[in-house]
């Protein structure tokens, strides 16, 4: 999956998290996880895991990925990504 | 519909929370809505999501049913073909016609057989939205094995004819007859309207007293503060059945 622009998908709703992708010029997936300390502290990696994990399956490269969670369970977390990497490589 | 849907509870297919908190309410159906609650811009983000939330959500006590777009539409396809996979308990069509209705089951056969999924294990839905679908409901209900039940939706309809809705519901009497009488006929279940306004409780009741009345079996809810309701009222009028009066 080719990142051709900057796409974003999902909001900042509660339960939501609100995913934006963007071009890279360095190669492989470039993270920025932004939510609650606490959330961050107790369910970081994990949220990290599922943002990582779908953009391999997705076959992203080349990518920034900034994730605003506001308390998504991971299935949103994949849907969101997933939407996002779509419209930013039509 | 595998069993008696005494509510249908509609929720957006683009808010996470809801898709959450839908099964709290205990309605015995959930009516994931990829059509009219998801604007045009949101439409591939929603698909994808009710495509996952079914996959990792436990719906196992609620019959999921996904109200796709209209087969008209750029969406409709789409919808199907993403969700189906996924293997939601049915698809709610609008704007349903009996070709629209033949050439989704014949795709559906297809995701089966490919998924390795029982024949007809997804059923059909037809929305009854406008004047031609109204007058045409016993074709359409008709056109396939898959069409366990069919909805309603009086608002749709009666802006199709200039009607003005009501709490009351005088001006869809003609259509609640007609297509509960159709549904009744065919031996499958039929759902009403919704009722529109959120908090006013005691309407609602009066109203699904009414649809239940007239031989609906189940009733659409856009709160999940009506579905304790709907089920209450429905509940009653299996009880008085299960007693029949006796007559000298």
């Amino acid at each position: 999956m080719l990142v051709t622009k900057t796409a974003q998908a999902g909001s900042t709703a509660n339960s939501d998290v609100l995913i934006t992708v963007s071009p890279s010029e360095t190669p492989g997936i470039h993270l920025q996880l932004k939510s609650k300390d606490v959330v961050l502290k107790l369910f970081g990696e994990q949220i990290e895991k599922v943002i990582m994990d779908k953009a391999k399956e997705l076959g992203a490269d080349n990518v920034t990925i900034k994730a605003e969670d506001k308390g998504a369970l991971d299935y949103t977390i994949r849907a969101r990504l997933q939407a996002a990497l779509e419209r930013a490589s039509n | 519909m595998q069993k008696n849907a005494r509510s249908m509870y509609f929720v957006s297919g683009n808010e996470p929370k809801m898709l959450q908190n839908a099964p709290v309410f205990d309605p015995d159906s959930i009516v994931i809505d990829l059509a009219r609650r998801v604007p045009a811009t949101e439409k591939d983000s929603a698909r994808i999501l009710v495509k996952e939330a079914l996959r990792f959500l436990d719906y196992s006590n609620v019959e999921v049913i996904v109200r796709i777009n209209p087969l008209s539409s750029e969406y409709g396809l789409k919808d199907v073909k993403t969700i189906a996979p996924v293997k939601p308990y049915a698809f709610m069509i609008p704007k349903a016609r009996a070709e629209d209705i033949q050439a989704l089951a014949n795709l559906l056969s297809e995701i089966e057989k490919a998924q390795g999924f029982e024949e007809e294990s997804i059923k059909l839905i037809p929305m009854i939205d406008n004047i031609v679908g109204l007058e045409s409901v016993h074709s359409t209900i008709n056109a396939s094995s898959r069409v366990t039940a069919a909805f309603l939706n009086a608002e749709d309809l009666a802006a199709d004819y200039g009607s003005k809705r009501t709490k009351e519901g005088d001006e869809i009497l003609y259509a609640r007859s007609k297509v509960s009488m159709a549904c009744r006929a065919a031996g499958i279940e039929v759902i009403d309207t919704p009722y529109m306004d959120i908090n006013d409780s005691e309407g609602l009741e009066m109203d699904t007293e009414k649809a239940n009345l007239l031989g609906f079996t189940g009733k659409a809810a856009i709160d999940g503060r009506q579905v304790e309701t709907i089920n209450i009222v429905f509940d009653a009028s299996l009880k008085q059945a299960a007693f029949p009066q006796t007559y000298i």
